[in-house]
């Protein structure tokens, strides 16, 4: 039996969800002590007898009989989850209220729970990301750190802390809040920011980056199963995750340098997300207003739409900047929105509209908008004022694939 | 060809660092699957083993019953395996890649006893 990739990865979510419901949020370092013990019997055992049909059922099993065990033991002295307290105290309803919380449909709940309660507004974003990948994706605070481009020992700290603000509630959200909305919005925009983190972090490209934008898609399909939920910016959400995602495979060309998104070969987009990206934009269609996940994903739809950047219908994508700027003005849409009039009237329209951006010094250390004005300069002939910005952006990378990328388009204005 | 008994000793403490992350689990199972799929592909793991428990009782005599080996010991007997090899330095060479040596453990490699008349 081969074992199926990050297959402990994918369980801990699972598994942690299903022992916290019955040990209660506050014994959460308890539930996830459980996992651990599972996949070390599990490593123990596999390694010499081989992974068995169904590891899932396997490691799913051990962890309940663990669960068993404890609530045995420690029932007297330790107060569980206060909803199942009765249920626990028995011997008569034990086994079958332990079994009830490995059921799919529950664990999937109290995933979605779970999710809502790291979104906690007392939670800086950052942590409530961190808190996602570490409890429902099973990421390691090192590999979170690594992703993130931030120290091992701070991301610890920042996990900790989130940890004993999830602890220190009696309970997970409850789904039928009247905050319900507001939290959704937050759990919307952590989810982004997952998927922002991998598609355009600043960390190398690694698998773990990718790695980041699936598990990002698969946490809002969760979020899109409970009807609630799905809302018609949760769908657009979800679009522009899969429109976006398809180009992953077209980011790193033969040679494993950095194709920039203009220059992709686009017969290498992924076309099943493409097609999914599509029909969740048509579910999100409805609803009064468009939100700034509706134009993302629009604007990524029409891209998609074409099979060269010629073909590209750049008016519609300058039209759609402009609604977003309307929506979420930043000065990164600003730059795409001047990117896409330089592709639709001309270089020296691009360049007017990159001067004028406001508050453009917040982009002094963004590596692209000098290289924007570079290749605008480049395409209008003015190789000199081209390879100066370009040189300028490659001291900005953040990373030797972006320094390789941008200190060969250097070199090649200097060669024209 | 003869038989050789590996046993794996391993450190208990060490193995908690194996799974420290999911990630960790995963990349530490991968690489035992390998190198046992490489010793059968080779047609050298005659009998893949058992894993064992770590506590048990140890008996030395009827009145004589003990607890043991305990989880705090350094080197436990985590489970064996069964190889065929032409001699004690290949089954040797042949453990050389195996994963236990990660988590601070050993091979004790030990030639089965032949019928021989």
């Amino acid at each position: 039996m081969e074992l199926s990739e990050h297959l402990f990865r994918r369980e801990s979510g699972r598994l942690v969800a299903a022992l916290t419901r019955i040990f209660g949020i506050h014994n959460l370092a308890l539930a996830e002590d459980v996992v651990q013990d599972a996949f070390c019997r599990a490593l123990e055992v596999w390694k010499i007898r081989g992974v068995p049909d169904n590891p899932s059922a396997w490691l799913m099993a051990v962890a309940r009989n663990r669960a068993l065990d404890v609530v045995r033991k420690q029932r007297t002295a330790q107060t569980f989850a206060p909803d199942l307290a009765r249920a626990l105290e028995s011997e008569w309803t034990l086994a079958p209220t332990v079994d009830e919380a490995f059921a799919n449909s529950t664990i999937r709940d109290e995933q979605l729970r779970m999710m809502f309660s790291c979104c906690h507004p007392r939670l800086p974003q950052e942590t409530q990301v961190a808190l996602v990948l570490n409890i429902l994706c099973g990421f390691g605070a090192r590999e979170i750190a690594s992703a993130f481009l931030t120290g091992r020992a701070a991301m610890e700290k920042r996990v900790a802390r989130g940890k004993k603000v999830l602890a220190g509630a009696t309970r997970l959200f409850d789904l039928s809040d009247a905050e319900f909305g507001q939290r959704l919005s937050a759990v919307r925009r952590a989810l982004y920011l997952l998927f922002n983190e991998g598609y355009h972090g600043a960390s190398a490209e690694t698998p773990v980056r990718a790695e980041l934008c699936f598990e990002a898609i698969r946490l809002t399909t969760l979020l899109l199963e409970m009807p609630a939920a799905a809302q018609p910016d949760t769908w657009a959400l979800a679009a522009l995750m899969c429109l976006h995602a398809a180009r992953l495979p077209a980011r790193v060309d033969a040679t494993g340098e950095l194709s920039p998104f203009l220059d992709q070969d686009r017969t290498r987009w992924d076309a099943r997300l493409v097609q999914q990206g599509f029909a969740w934009l048509d579910r999100g269609a409805t609803g009064p207003v468009a939100s700034a996940y509706h134009l993302e994903a629009a604007i990524a739809a029409v891209h998609a739409q074409a099979e060269t950047v010629e073909q590209t219908d750049w008016k519609a994508i300058v039209r759609l900047y402009d609604s977003m700027m309307k929506v979420a003005p930043s000065p990164v849409v600003a730059l795409n929105r001047a990117i896409a009039i330089g592709q639709c009237d001309g270089p020296e329209r691009g360049l007017q509209a990159l001067h004028e951006i406001a508050n453009r010094d917040r982009l002094r250390r963004y590596p692209f908008y000098p290289a924007a004005l570079g290749e605008f300069e480049r395409r209008r002939g003015d190789a000199a004022a081209a390879q100066a910005y370009f040189a300028m952006a490659a001291s900005l990378a953040r990373n030797p694939a972006e320094r390789r990328f941008l200190d060969r388009r250097a070199r090649e204005c200097a060669a024209t | 060809m003869t038989q050789f008994l590996y046993i794996y000793r391993i450190d208990p403490a060490a193995r908690q660092e194996a799974t420290s992350t999911p990630e960790a689990a995963q990349q530490r199972m991968q690489l035992w699957m390998k190198w046992m799929a490489e010793l059968d592909a080779k047609g050298h793991l005659k009998d893949r083993g058992q894993p064992l428990e770590f506590g048990g009782k140890v008996v030395r005599g009827q009145k004589a019953v003990t607890d043991g080996p305990y989880a705090e010991a350094k080197d436990l007997v985590g489970g064996y395996s069964i190889v065929d090899a032409s001699d004690i330095n290949e089954a040797v060479e042949l453990s050389h890649g195996c994963p236990v040596f990660l988590g601070g453990g050993s091979v004790e490699v030990r030639p089965v006893m032949k019928m021989d008349y």
